[in-house]
């Protein structure tokens, strides 16, 4: 395979970028695409979290202010496919353009077209998705799960949003296929698997998980697509289907799935907090081990998310034990992490901040994870907003902290420039304090009985639910800071070095800053 | 649960205002065997995930501050240690079976509904719940109580926090009795709902098409309030729970007045079933265009609302509009039909089950004649009579 890079010889390979807007049309340069993929994701991340203020000030008192409830459901259906779908897997799948060649040594992705079309696939996916919204009946108001049969009541609209999930499933798919290729063929001689950086390996084990995953949450859907408009009845128990079995095809893709949304975070952070400790990351080969076991055990837990279907106890006690081990490898992990920061010589630039943030508060959400995966306990904790609470902050401090901190680390190498520190800091203190007046109390409410995916709550969550919502104005807002810093950072700035950082090590810190358009056209040498 | 463990939250509460605040802050230990050990359960965990990130937080924190480079920090260079890391794996499991031992114990307990003495089916209806004592043939219909409903609509101008349990009251509470098993039988006539009554440690999903098993053993009276937490549609957050548990006696003389007598098995409320001649003699009776409209305002209202729209417009999309109906102003047989049968394939469902013959000739005639609509023709109860 490395003949064929060699003989790589597209035209526009020996040009830099096309001019104007078929730049980014036409482009197939891998960081052209990693580019479109990260401000399709930064655009998205404002409207998913324009419905979150929505539903957050309509909760901000008891009693009905702002929106019918039927429109409340649709906002907390469409701000998680938003977030999930169109914020985080594209935000990865960027990173990974931009990042995957430049750290194996590879001039581009392996399937420069099929990266073109897997990125421009999503602007038409979530077109339709959003537009559903202006349509009769408006957007899909079964959450996010869809689950049948209530998402089966919903108007016409829902064709479009299965039509959408499936083109949001095709570009994962495309996006994942590409990747595997990459890193199985296109690594510079020399650069054995267990060479690569974390988060190679964390996004070659996530693309394995897509490329399982997405087809059946597209077998799922088709199958409501045809219960709804033709007649089937796979979920409808009159019809002699099975509601409960939607639920278990969901949760097959929909566990792994929470898996694809952290694996490269951990990729992330496992290429920052060794730099900024000056230290090489501690145990990397159990790493490697701990993402691998981590990506098998999603595929036995899905059904952790249904304890209360009414499962055979054997069953629940299998999803029970399978669901408690999965602390195992985690747990390795966070280790990992202290070890490599322990001894260290540490600073704590932005990026830093962002994956010490990661650390804790994504420590807090596994340790509530665990807390879930106690059945008992879990029947009392299911579908409240202890439960809100708990993906949040593995979510939110967790993915997009990863997403962050990876842009800060990053964005001198992609624009040349560094970023304003000072601007940095402050984006990061102001988005913690926030994020925790936002989502901590909603443990609270969640223990006391508050019921998740409600438009109007008892006077007892009253409080809690203000608290919160402050909280969530101050963090939705504190974002325009980020937008500032990058956009500044893209127009200017100090000229930042090759090497960046200090304490960086790999490749993409020996190629010059801004990285030119075509890095790596002859492999670099390994140590 | 532990003295200290019960101190130590103690502590946090009063930290974070007052002793009221606590049951505002953690899990009900509840009224029953089960929901005591689930609280027990809970807090354990909950103790043990404290002292985990205590540690972890507490050698990361130190190494944060100890090991910068502005304290002149000098790298170390390690980054690998096979025992540590058999260590760090092995620890964890040690406290994981730990804990999974405790909970399977009471999974196990919790799974069995054995020896029930009292047995009452729960049936989720888009966005009400229907109970039906096996054993004494009592069934009704439970909903939101009407002034909380009419309360919490957009708009309505209600200050809400009037309620002593806003949205947590209805018109007709399931009474069960206190010291004896009880099981739930959980069902559904549409999508999916789920009936909790934290409380009673009690959460089972109301599936249409399976019958999910559930018990109870109360061991206190009260009243214990809850919801439907399965996302079920528009009024998801607008199906409460109430239960009211009577000791023995109480509910016994409960149960003796409202047993239906055998010819009756169906009626819209638990105190309707004892004016079983009463409410014979009403739907045989013809009813004035004024009285049904009257008495259908309050049943349109806790019946179509949620969809229809107190004022009839419905949702554009969603809902048809009432007012101005083809249906609701065409032929008569065709509007007791959508009603009756309901519309297939739709959240129209079939009232047949719901209301009784009175009420449902009431609600047609008020949607005939009010909600800016006037046929000026009534619908008779002996109409509906006519069709079960
Ligand atoms: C769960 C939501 C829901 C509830 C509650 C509900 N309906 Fe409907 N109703 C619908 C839907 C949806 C339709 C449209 C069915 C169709 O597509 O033909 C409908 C249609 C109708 C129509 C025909 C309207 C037309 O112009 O096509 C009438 C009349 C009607 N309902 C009466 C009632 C009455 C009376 C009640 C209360 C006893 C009620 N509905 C409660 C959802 C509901
Ligand atoms: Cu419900």
């Amino acid at each position: 395979m490395s003949a064929a890079s060699a003989e790589h010889h597209d035209h526009d390979d020996h040009h830099g970028p096309a001019p104007g807007l078929t730049r980014w049309l036409y482009t197939t340069n891998h960081k052209d695409i990693g580019t479109l993929y990260l401000l399709f994701s930064l655009l998205m991340f404002f409207i998913g979290g324009g419905m979150a203020l929505i539903i957050r000030a309509e909760l901000f008192q008891p009693g009905l202010q702002l929106v019918d409830p039927l429109f409340f459901n649709s906002m907390t259906t469409m701000h998680a496919l938003v977030m999930i779908f169109g914020v985080v897997m594209p935000a990865f799948v960027g990173l990974a353009n931009w990042m995957i060649p430049m750290m194996i040594g590879a001039p581009d992705m392996a399937l420069p077209r099929l990266n073109n079309w897997s990125f421009w696939i999503m602007p038409f996916a979530f077109t339709l998705l959003l537009s559903t919204l202006f349509m009769e009946g408006g957007g899909p108001a079964g959450g996010w799960t869809l689950y049948a049969p209530l998402s089966l009541q919903g108007g016409d609209s829902f064709a479009f949003v299965i039509f959408s999930i499936h083109f949001m499933g095709i570009s994962s798919v495309m996006g994942s296929i590409n990747i595997v290729a990459t890193i199985f063929n296109m690594r510079a001689p020399g650069m054995t698997l267990m060479k690569m950086p974390l988060f190679v390996w964390t996004w070659l084990i996530t693309a394995f998980l897509l490329i399982a995953v997405m087809p059946v949450l597209a077998g799922a859907v088709t199958m409501l697509l045809t219960d709804r408009f033709f007649d089937t009845s796979f979920f409808s128990a009159a019809g002699g289907g099975d509601p409960v079995m939607y639920q278990h095809i969901f949760w097959f893709f929909g566990h792994p799935e929470v898996y694809i949304l952290i694996l490269p975070a951990f990729g992330i952070v496992s290429s920052i907090i060794p730099t900024f400790a000056r230290k090489p990351l501690f145990g990397y080969a159990s790493m490697v081990y701990a993402t691998a076991s981590i990506a098998f055990l999603s595929f036995i837990v899905w059904a952790h998310h249904m304890f209360t279907v009414g499962m055979p106890l054997a069953g629940e006690m299998f999803f029970m034990f399978a669901t408690m081990m999965i602390s195992v490898p985690t747990g390795v992990k966070v280790f990992n992490w202290i070890a490599t920061m322990w001894r260290g010589s540490m600073t704590f630039e932005t990026p830093m901040l962002f994956a010490v943030g990661f650390l804790v508060m994504f420590t807090i959400g596994g340790l509530s994870g665990l807390m879930l995966a106690i059945t008992p306990a879990d029947i009392q904790y299911h579908d409240t907003y202890f439960v809100v609470a708990h993906f949040h902050y593995v979510l939110v401090p967790g993915a997009i902290y990863s997403i962050m901190a990876a842009t800060y680390y990053w964005l001198p190498k992609w624009t040349g420039n560094m970023y304003d520190e000072k601007w940095g800091k402050i984006h990061f203190w102001v988005s913690t304090i926030f994020l925790n007046v936002l989502f901590f109390p909603m443990h609270f409410v969640g223990l006391a009985g508050m019921p998740r995916r409600i438009p109007d709550y008892s006077m007892q969550f009253a409080d809690w639910n203000a608290v919160a919502t402050i909280g969530a104005f101050g963090f939705g807002f504190s974002q325009l800071i980020f937008v500032y810093v990058v956009f500044k950072c893209m127009k200017g700035g100090e000229k930042a070095t090759d090497e960046v950082w200090e304490g960086a090590d790999g490749l993409e810190w020996t190629v010059p800053s801004p990285a030119p358009y075509h890095t790596f056209e002859t492999p670099p040498p390994i140590r | 649960m532990s003295i200290v463990s019960r101190w130590l939250l103690a502590a946090s509460a009063l930290l974070l205002g007052g002793q009221s605040a606590l049951a505002d802050i953690n899990m009900p230990v509840g009224v029953t065997p089960i929901s005591k050990e689930v609280y027990g359960l809970h807090m354990m965990i909950f103790w043990i995930c404290c002292v985990i990130g205590a540690v972890v937080f507490g050698v990361m924190f130190y190494s944060m501050f100890k090991h910068r480079k502005s304290k002149g920090a000098k790298p170390a260079d390690f980054h690998e240690s096979t025992t540590v890391e058999i260590i760090w794996t092995a620890v964890p499991l040690v406290i994981l079976i730990a804990m999974a031992i405790p909970a399977a114990k009471t999974l196990i307990a919790m799974e069995d509904t054995s020896d029930a003495e009292v047995t009452v089916k729960v049936t989720g209806y888009q966005w009400k719940w229907h109970y039906e004592y096996l054993d004494s043939g009592i069934s009704f219909f439970s909903s939101l109580h009407p002034d909380h409903n009419a309360a919490r609509q957009k708009g309505s101008g209600v200050d809400v926090s009037q309620f002593d349990n806003y949205l947590k009251e209805v018109d007709n509470e399931l009474v069960l009795p206190v010291g004896k098993k009880v099981r739930f039988l959980h069902t559904s006539s549409d999508v999916i709902h789920s009936w909790w009554v934290p409380a009673l440690a009690v959460k089972k999903d109301a599936i249409p098409g399976f019958i999910n098993e559930n018990w109870a053993l109360i061991e206190e009276p009260g009243v214990y309030r809850g919801n439907c937490t399965e996302l079920c549609g528009r009024d998801h957050g607008f199906m409460p729970v109430v239960v009211r548990a009577l000791p023995e006696a109480e509910y016994d003389a409960w149960v003796a007045e409202n047993a239906p007598a055998p010819a009756i098995t169906e009626s819209t409320g638990a105190a309707a079933t004892t004016a079983v001649a009463a409410v014979e003699e009403d739907a045989d009776r013809e009813w004035g265009l004024d009285e049904l409209v009257a008495k259908g305002e309050g049943i349109y209202n806790t019946n179509c609302a949620s969809c229809h729209q107190a004022n009839g417009q419905g949702l554009p999309g969603a809902f048809p509009a009432i007012t101005g109906s083809p249906v609701a102003t065409g032929p008569i047989d065709a509007h007791i039909n959508t009603v009756y049968v309901g519309v297939s394939g739709t959240t129209m469902a079939s009232f047949a089950n719901q209301l009784s013959d009175v009420d449902m000739a009431a609600v047609l005639t008020y949607q005939r004649n009010a909600l800016g609509n006037s046929v000026g023709d009534t619908v008779q109860p002996s109409a509906i009579k006519a069709l079960r």
